[in-house]
């Protein structure tokens, strides 16, 4: 029935379940991210320090999100919904930015 | 026709047994399409509480932009070992949660039990960490609108002697606390419902429910911990780690 | 095989003995359903009920605006007026209107599914709606607000007494109750369909319903915490929107309109949905240019999130930045224009039928495109310094929101009525309600744009005196739509007893929810249907009777 059902995106994929040894080395993976951006934090990169503490926590969050919410295994449309969350938010910033980058420009 | 009978192969080759399944609800064809309108319901409210937090994380980037000095001289009054401490906390937390699914996704009860305990236990920790800080902020007159005075940031601190700004600089340290409490604090409210949501579901478990293949409410609320997991990732760095260095 | 297997003879028909209206008696087996169906009456119930509290404030601006003193009602008692006309018709009525009601009943019926795929929450949702709605009243009865709904910082934090927490609470809550109802009804379009109803099989009615639903999901929070904001500015002074403590009020603004412009665009989706089945009904045709009809809606609802900022122009935003919003604004023309051609076009050579659903659908399509195109005046930025904050802004969205939507909304509720209810209303009756509201909406709200033009500015309670000739015919007008809208009241209330027997299909409409009974059972399909054609199966239908089908009425 639910072959018939959805014909844009496969249905019975097998419900996947991740392996301990997965997890472990994931979380082991995170905790060592973490030591290292609350250790480069003390270094001077000048502006190069925030690109990196976000480049890492993207990592991280690109990492849980794979991995211990299962999108890597998830069907299609899931992650296309997480996609559609991440873009609506870039939206918000950049259409707000887009005001209070340029608000005083020709005013000075 | 064809689909009829395409329909009946299904129906017999497939989830025989899942037909009957207690928990398969009447206006369901089958448990995989329960299972997975449940997580996509969930995947579905997980974006609203992006876009909920994305206005402050939004609100956050303006007034960095705006008063960077009171932004670095605010950031430097945390404790960047709690805030270490509760990163770990949590990442060790999200990892426990996982291998709850896990052992929901086996069948495993007692597995279960204890991973969702280690994970209710860490969140507990979080919040206790978390308080402390706040309490500590407190102490200091930093907390906007109901304690807060601008005197600590006029003089310079210990580790930061270079943190002497101006008054009006120093007002606009309030903008920064106001951020950080907000964003804090609606993370610390997630947290608490989460671990009110996880204490029912661990006497749920106690009660013999979800090892019995109905994993859905177990994972959805795994997925609702790692989302505010990954709320804090992107708060450690933000409000802790990114003007340390000056 | 086929879906429509015999079109029952409505001179004969009788209700059935089993549906969900009859298969529980009794108050608790309403406030407890799970059944989409009854949930979508609970909601009819509660959003009449804020219409006419609505429409009653609408009343008393009008009778204040009818003489340019201000003798009725005092100015501030005018502020708190206009503010409760706003924040009841906009959250508690336009927003959930169309998605709540016609969409909960039909959802599930039109794609073949037993219920939405969560009733619980379903139901919870309601429950959310009403007790925002509550919190709403007891405030208003309490001294009520005069912020307007929109709640504009740094006005409604720090220079009024009035109980600013207290509505944006209601409207916070509510806003619980939209957000949840657009994630079940984007699970259930996902998730729920019956086997072979395929994206390019649904009705044009649920892909309006499917960009309403993201937009909900996705804009909502938003204004969520923008309200949360505002609540925690006014109790501690967190000074995030503090000009005096170094925040922003622009920025609540933006965080505002960030929702409250697509929320636009979920009040006016849902109704192009209707009218797409409506005139596809009443022609006798397949709507024309299906595929660009259904990703014209999801177009505007994309679109819907980048062009906010116009209704900042003039607040102070940056002027390169006014540039982007403006032609993004410019660009959601085509999508509506897309779908306006496109019903012409179907109605080109189709056998139209004017009945009362058609008529309230002819009116829709003249009165939104006066109102989508005043729009497109606005989005041009010279001209909107000139008409921002006048009534040319309120005609314009009332052309839009009442004038569009509601009329909509009422065709909507026309053509499904006897699914509702299993009974006809009165067809002349209707027919007469649908001119007099039209022509009401007309003589109501065309003045205003003149009004807006001249530079009478909105929300005030006097004006100078050469402005009162079009003031009186505004008033006027609103009269005789009052009478437009109390009209369907009496009518449809009247035929819950004494209409005909509609029998299952009266307009002998294509699509899954006319297949069933009227009323439908409480599990809608006894089996689970097979879908092997699309919604609009016009010309197959005509084939099949040998000759053109006549509708009832």
């Amino acid at each position: 029935m639910a072959e018939l059902k959805h014909h844009d995106e496969p249905t019975h994929h097998e419900h996947h379940i991740v392996s301990p040894g997965v997890y472990l080395a994931i979380c082991a993976t995170l905790l060592v991210l973490t030591a290292t951006t609350t250790a480069v934090s003390y270094v001077d990169l000048g502006e190069y320090n925030t690109v990196v503490a976000l480049a890492i926590a993207c990592t991280k969050m690109t990492l849980v999100v794979l991995f211990f919410m299962h999108i890597k295994y998830s069907s299609k449309l899931t992650k296309l919904t997480v996609a559609a969350g991440f873009f609506t938010f870039i939206v918000l910033i950049m259409m707000t930015m887009t005001d209070y980058i340029s608000r005083a420009w020709g005013r000075w | 026709m064809d689909s009829h009978t395409l329909a009946a192969q299904t129906a017999d080759t497939g989830h025989v047994e899942d037909e009957h399944a207690p928990f398969l609800r009447h206006h369901f064809e089958s448990v995989p399409q329960q299972r997975e309108a449940a997580t996509f319901g969930m995947w579905l409210f997980l974006t609203t509480e992006i876009m909920f937090f994305g206005g402050l994380f939004c609100s956050y980037l303006i007034f960095r932009n705006w008063y960077y000095p009171a932004f670095v001289a605010g950031s430097h009054t945390l404790h960047i070992w709690a805030g270490t401490l509760n990163t770990t906390v949590l990442i060790v937390s999200s990892f426990t949660m996982a291998m709850a699914v896990h052992a929901a996704e086996t069948r495993v009860r007692r597995a279960l039990m204890g991973w969702m305990i280690a994970t209710l236990i860490l969140g507990c920790g979080f919040l206790c960490v978390k308080a402390y800080e706040w309490h500590d902020e407190w102490v200091d007159h930093h907390v906007p609108g109901l304690n807060f005075g601008p005197e600590s940031f006029l003089h310079g601190t210990k580790a930061y002697p270079d943190d002497k700004l101006p008054l009006d600089v120093a007002e606009k340290t309030q903008l920064y606390f106001s951020l950080y409490f907000l964003m804090t604090g609606m993370h610390a409210l997630h947290m608490i419902i989460g671990v009110s949501l996880l204490t029912i579901l661990l006497i749920q478990v106690r009660g013999g429910k979800y090892v019995n293949g109905h994993v859905a409410p177990i994972e959805n609320f795994g997925l609702y911990w790692h989302f505010v997991d990954i709320v804090w990732i992107f708060l450690f760095p933000l409000l802790y780690l990114i003007s340390r260095h000056q | 095989m086929s879906t429509i297997l015999s079109l029952p003879d409505q001179s004969t028909a009788s209700l059935p003995k089993v549906s969900y209206l009859n298969k529980e008696y009794g108050l608790k087996s309403w406030l407890l359903t799970q059944d989409h169906k009854r949930i979508a009456i609970l909601y009819l119930i509660a959003i009449t009920f804020f219409f006419f509290v609505g429409g009653a404030m609408a009343a008393l601006i009008r009778l204040e605006l009818l003489t340019p003193q201000t003798d009725l009602l005092a100015a501030d008692t005018y502020n708190k007026v206009f503010s409760a006309h706003g924040i009841i018709m906009v959250f508690f009525f336009l927003v959930p209107v169309a998605p709540a009601v016609l969409g909960n009943f039909l959802i599930p019926l039109m794609i073949g599914a037993r219920d939405v795929a969560f009733p619980k929450i379903n139901l919870l949702s309601w429950y959310l709606f009403v007790s925002g709605g509550c919190i709403e009243l007891t405030m208003m009865v309490f001294g009520g607000v005069d912020t307007g709904w929109t709640f504009t910082t740094p006005l409604s934090t720090h220079y009024l007494n009035t109980n600013v927490v207290a509505a944006a609470m209601g409207i916070f809550v509510a806003g619980f109750s939209s957000i949840l109802t657009g994630l079940n009804f984007l699970v259930t379009i996902h998730r729920m369909r019956a086997p072979g109803m395929t994206w390019f099989r649904l009705p044009l009615f649920i892909w309006s319903y499917y960009a309403t639903s993201f937009i909900f999901v996705l804009a909502t929070p938003v204004i969520a915490i923008a309200l949360v904001l505002v609540v925690l500015e006014r109790i501690i002074g967190i000074g995030v929107f503090d000009p005096a403590k170094g925040g922003d009020p622009l920025l609540f603004q933006h965080l505002f309109w960030f929702y409250s412009h697509p929320a636009v665009y979920v009040m006016i989706l849902p109704g192009m949905g209707v009218i797409s089945e409506v005139v596809a009904c009443f022609c006798r045709k397949r709507v024309f240019g299906y595929t660009a009809v259904a990703f014209s809606s999801v177009a505007i609802g994309v679109f819907s999130f980048f062009v906010w900022a116009h209704h900042m122009f003039i607040m102070g935003i940056s002027s390169y930045s006014a540039l982007v919003f403006s032609l993004m604004t410019m660009l959601v023309a085509v999508p509506s224009a897309i779908k306006i051609f496109n019903w012409s076009a179907t109605m080109y050579k189709g056998s139209i039928t004017f009945d009362t659903p058609m008529l309230y659908t002819l009116g829709f399509i003249g009165l939104f495109t006066i109102g989508g195109l005043t729009g497109v005046f606005l989005a041009s930025m010279g001209m909107d310094i000139h008409l921002t904050e006048t009534y040319f802004v309120v005609a314009h969205f009332h052309f839009v929101m009442v004038g569009g939507m509601v009329t909509a909304f009422m065709a909507g509720l026309h053509f499904w009525w006897p699914k509702i209810t299993g009974r006809m209303y009165p067809e002349s009756m209707g027919r007469i309600a649908a001119v007099i509201l039209f022509t009401g909406f007309n003589l109501t709200f065309f003045p205003q744009f003149i009004l807006g033009y001249l530079g009478m500015p909105r929300r005030y309670a006097a004006y100078p005196p050469e402005f009162q000739v079009l003031n009186v015919f505004s008033s006027a007008g609103a009269t005789v739509l009052a009478v437009g809208y109390l009209l369907p009241l009496l009518y449809l209330t009247w035929s819950l007893k004494y209409g005909k027997i509609a029998g299952a299909n009266p307009w002998q409409a294509a699509g899954l929810e006319w297949e069933i009974q009227s009323p439908p059972l409480t599990e809608n399909f006894p089996v689970t249907p097979i879908v092997t054609h699309e919604a609009y199966d016009y010309e197959w239908l005509a084939s099949k009777k040998g000759s053109e089908v006549p509708t009832v009425g």
